[in-house]
């Protein structure tokens, strides 16, 4: 298993400064991907334009999404975009998409919130025709365009993911529930003779170092405060020691995740400096 | 806080009492219907696991039920005329009316108010007390009929699910040693008996039937006295003698009880009005006590209540659901156990025990060798065909290996496990023709351990290709490509090498599976059958309906790639009638719209594929076992579903097929399966009891727990596994 790091793009107080250095730091190790969220009624940045920024000042690092919430989105400038950074990025792209879970996000891009799911499904059913297309450009730098993954819970997604993309994105919690949806997303590919197997990615939030746990638990309760006492319960998942990173990720890697990413709650470069320490060991 | 309490059971009188015990100042009243003496049904089970959270809660009354409670660790199965105890299984009983006496009790002794007779039928009018707005907290433990519930049904969205079977529960003067089941068949039906002891001198007795059964008897008009003789009668080799009591005893439906939400404002429910689960798994009372452990601990690390009552269905809910999941799978088994009755008794208790899910090969081995050894014993060597010993007495074994590692012989051919091994695919073939990659696949697999190894599927023909890298049995140098794999086979391993047939249909000229399913090639397509002229996916080329002769044609295909298959040393052949390809597409209403006689009914939409099999089968040697893949269900409403799989099953083993192999969904893009290990074991166990024929079954298997436990219990007879060691 691979770990990589969130940048803080969701999190308030995150300056330009403090993205570009991110960046640039998570580029030297000891970390394989530099992932980003995606929330739209909220203080943050855009997940693809960061990704943007992000590519053209690193070298090495894996560029991700996990997730983007894909509905809100256009499919052509989604795919043009998304292509955009894959090129951008020299073939570093892996994209994940989601469904999300906030209403708000649809009422403000003024996108029907009921039928987010068939949406999902057509724009799965047309993203790589895009990134095909010779007409369409740019192509591509990965042959079969960017690393595509689906991220959710409900039957429906492991079905969507079997169908249409390269892997599934699981959306955080204990290294159990990761394994759980993990066996899910092993059943579906071998049923459907899909070659191989998914590539399986989790996440999980830090914050380390002196009254960081209380700043990083005050950012989760704030962000999930839209799944009522359930931000609780995301909050008190935060790993706030060496000791429980190490745990988390030994828990993921032995339940098969491909590629973890730890984000950040605390909008301070120390943060990816006192992870890199943690992780280098 | 002031606290009302709605319904004087197990679950309202502990909460009371571990509330008011964590903080005397609580101002508490439980309001019961019924008078302080009075109650409903027999005895109570916990598990020990349950018991040790009430030491943990409230020592007092721990002690008090343990000092009463019976105690045993076994469970007996009366089936046909044996009694099979298995042991290891630790449960308690204990009188429901000594029970809540003891609660009663300690309620009072720490100031909890008790008022019994209030029958409330508003809950704007709580007499003796203020209306429900005047509390800090209401918790409605009024039961499965919850009063509060109906009120803001509009809130809770409760969803009622009622039962097929009918029951009683009655008590009984019997003395038994342990939980028992009796199964008994008469003229009527069958019955069974759930029941276990839980005092001295009583027990409790649950009749359980179907309702046909139940009718047939005449119970429908029996009463109570004339239900109490009748099941006296029916089980009276059994009750030795002993009485059935009564105590307002009718037979109802059991009734699961859902609700989207258990929690209004400072209201919450607890207990059955919140949730119910079959009784055949465990008791209501130890949900509803569990429930109020979990709440009253809420309230010691919140001072909020609505935040306390949010904590509390965040942490309950799961372990709730997770129960109520496993009980309807217990609930469903009993529903359906007319099936299982073929089942020798060894296999049938196995098949009892192991049928939540919960309990598999590994614990059962772990709660009682003896058990366990005595099912691989009967397993290796059934009674029914005992081996030829001097003076002709039948011996059996005295030892044997676990299920899977016991030999399996279809037709002529024995296979020497009853593990087969698949290789994923690779679409790596050139115009059919296996390659070195293909042949190292299937070497590995077969020294590695496996029975019967399964090629990944050939077509029959190249327009019956799925990609263009599909392995074939169509052109005359694929015998000896294939020859070379199944000589080095049989030459190096005791595997034996079986070939799935299959012809693409509508989900043919694709792109290799890297990048998803069903993808169009973008050069060099070839044209497409199916049943009807139908696209799989709306980027889909449209197939032709197939006519009088593309079905000859496909028929003469797949009899001269079963007449090469056998000249390429293959031991087994399997037809695919799955996953939405041609065969699968004529048997599913969504796909097949034809309206000749291979179109409509279901006779006639299984006519080609018959016709087919009937083909391959006239060719393939007499001695050589012949498989079908087949689609147990498309997971689509108004596909393709298990009752119809089961008369094609039915209707394809009277045509000389051996084998199913259990498959599911894929018919269309829409299917949706329940993805995860062991989704298809529920199919194959009712294909197998229902069309009486053997099955085969994947779906993710890892483990050999998972494939003895579904060997044992008899849900399959050949397993297809995905070794954890073959990701390495």
């Amino acid at each position: 298993m691979h770990v990589g790091v969130g940048l803080p793009n969701t999190t308030p107080g995150a300056d330009r400064e403090l993205l570009i250095n991110w960046a640039r730091q998570a580029d030297e190790g000891p970390f394989s991907n530099l992932s980003v969220l995606d929330r739209l009624v909220y203080d943050s940045y855009e997940p693809l334009t960061v990704l943007a920024a992000a590519a053209v000042i690193t070298q090495r690092i894996r560029l991700a999404t996990t997730i983007v919430i894909s509905p809100l989105r256009n499919t052509a400038l989604l795919a043009k975009e998304a292509a955009t950074v894959d090129v951008l990025s020299g073939g570093r792209l892996t994209l994940g998409l989601a469904v999300g879970a906030r209403r708000d996000d649809y009422d403000a891009a003024g996108v029907e919130y009921a039928s987010r799911g068939k949406r999902l499904t057509e724009q799965l059913e047309a993203l790589r025709a895009y990134w095909e297309d010779e007409s369409f450009g740019p192509r591509p730098i990965q042959p079969n365009g960017p690393e595509l993954l689906i991220g959710g819970g409900s039957d429906h997604t492991f079905a969507r993911m079997v169908r249409y993309a390269d892997g599934y994105v699981h959306g955080g919690g204990p290294p159990k529930t990761f394994a759980r949806a993990a066996e899910k997303a092993r059943s579906a590919w071998l049923d459907a003779g899909r070659p191989g197997q998914p590539r399986l990615w989790a996440m999980g939030y830090f914050a380390l170092g002196g009254d960081a746990a209380e700043t990083g638990h005050a950012y989760l309760r704030d962000y999930y405060a839209f799944t009522g006492p359930f931000a609780e319960k995301i909050a008190a998942g935060l790993l706030t020691t060496p000791q429980a990173i190490a745990q988390f990720i030994r828990g993921y890697a032995d339940a098969g995740c491909d590629e973890l990413v730890l984000f950040p709650t605390v909008p301070a470069l120390e943060q990816l400096q006192r992870l890199a320490e943690v992780i280098g060991h | 806080m002031n606290v009302l309490i709605l319904g004087g059971g197990p679950a309202g009188l502990y909460f009371g009492l571990l509330l008011k015990k964590a903080d005397p100042a609580h101002n508490i009243t439980v309001i019961e219907r019924n008078p302080a003496g009075a109650t409903y049904g027999w005895g109570v089970v916990f598990s020990d696991r349950t018991l040790t959270s009430f030491r943990e809660a409230d020592p007092k009354t721990y002690r008090q039920i343990t000092d009463t409670f019976v105690l045993w660790e076994a469970i007996d199965v009366y089936y046909r005329d044996e009694i099979i105890r298995i042991g290891g299984n630790v449960f308690a009983g204990l009188s429901r009316r000594v029970l809540l006496n003891i609660l009663q009790e300690r309620c009072r002794e720490l100031g909890v108010r008790l008022i019994f007779e209030a029958d409330i039928t508003d809950l704007a009018q709580l007499p003796g007390v203020a209306g429900a707005d005047d509390f800090d907290l209401v918790v409605a433990a009024d039961g499965v009929n919850s009063l509060t519930r109906k009120t803001y049904a509009h809130i809770f969205k409760p969803d009622l699910d009622i039962g097929k079977s009918k029951f009683i529960w009655f008590g009984t003067t019997k003395i038994f040693d342990a939980f028992t089941f009796i199964f008994r068949e008469n003229e009527h039906g069958l019955f069974q008996v759930h029941a276990y002891p839980f005092d001295g001198t009583t027990g409790t007795f649950i009749v359980e039937c179907a309702e046909e059964v139940w009718r047939r008897a005449g119970l429908d008009q029996a009463g109570e006295a004339g239900s109490i003789a009748y099941c006296e009668k029916l089980f009276a080799p059994e009750l030795g003698g002993a009485r059935l009591l009564s105590n307002r005893s009718l037979w109802v439906n059991f009734v699961t009880v859902k609700n989207k939400t258990w929690r209004h404002g400072h209201i919450v429910l607890l207990g059955d009005a919140a949730h119910t689960a079959h009784f055949s798994i465990g008791s209501g009372t130890k949900l509803a006590m569990e429930d109020a452990i979990a709440l009253a601990n809420m309230f010691e690390q919140h001072r909020e209540v609505t935040v306390a009552l949010n904590e509390y269905e965040l942490e309950r809910r799961p372990r709730v659901e997770a129960l109520q999941a496993a009980a309807l799978e217990s609930q469903t088994y009993f529903e359906t156990i007319r099936r299982t009755l073929d089942l020798e008794p060894l296999q049938f208790t196995f098949h009892l025990m192991s049928r939540s899910g919960r309990l598999g090969y590994n614990n059962l081995r772990q709660r009682d060798p003896h058990f366990s050894e005595a099912v691989d014993r009967w397993f290796a060597s059934p009674p029914s065909t005992p081996p030829p010993l001097r003076g002709g007495k039948g011996g059996g074994r005295l030892i044997a290996p676990s299920p899977l590692f016991n030999p399996y012989k279809l037709r002529e051919l024995t296979l020497v496990n009853r593990l087969v091994l698949t290789p994923t695919p690779g679409y790596s073939a050139s115009d059919g023709l296996p390659n070195e990659t293909h042949a190292a696949q299937l070497d590995r697999l077969a020294l590695g351990g496996a029975g019967l190894v399964l090629t990944e599927p050939a077509a029959a023909s190249p327009t019956g290709r799925i990609t263009p890298g599909d392995v074939g049995m169509y052109r005359p140098e694929h015998i000896a490509a294939w020859k070379r794999i199944t000589d080095f086979i049989h030459a190096n391993s005791t595997a034996k090498v079986g070939l799935p047939l299959n012809h693409a249909g509508r989900r043919g000229s694709t792109r290799p599976r890297s990048q998803g399913l069903d993808r169009p090639l973008r050069t060099g397509n070839w044209p497409l059958l199916a049943a009807s002229a139908l696209p799989y996916t709306r980027h889909s080329q449209i197939p032709k309906a197939m006519d009088h002769a593309d079905m000859e044609q496909v028929c003469h295909d797949f009899a001269q790639a079963a007449r090469m298959a056998g000249e390429a040393g293959f031991d087994l052949l399997q037809l695919h009638f799955g996953h939405g390809y041609l065969l699968a597409g004529f048997l599913s209403p969504l796909t097949n719209r034809r309206d000749d006689e291979y179109g409509g009914s279901l006779e006639n939409r299984l006519r080609f594929p018959l016709e087919l099999f009937a083909a391959v089968r006239a060719v393939w040697p007499e001695d050589k076992p012949l498989a079908v893949a087949l689609n147990v269900t498309d997971f689509v409403a108004g596909g393709f579903d298990q009752d119809e799989a089961v008369t094609v099953a039915q209707t394809l083993r009277a045509h000389g097929c051996d084998l199913i192999e259990v498959l599911a969904g894929q018919t269309t893009p829409e299917s949706n399966p329940p993805y995860q290990p062991g989704f298809l074991t529920p199919l194959s166990d009712w294909v197998r009891s229902k069309a009486g024929i053997a099955t085969m079954v994947g779906g993710n298997l890892t483990l050999t727990d998972e494939v003895n436990t579904i060997l044992a219990a008899g849900r399959a007879d050949l397993c297809v596994m995905h070794p954890l060691a073959l990701d390495d």
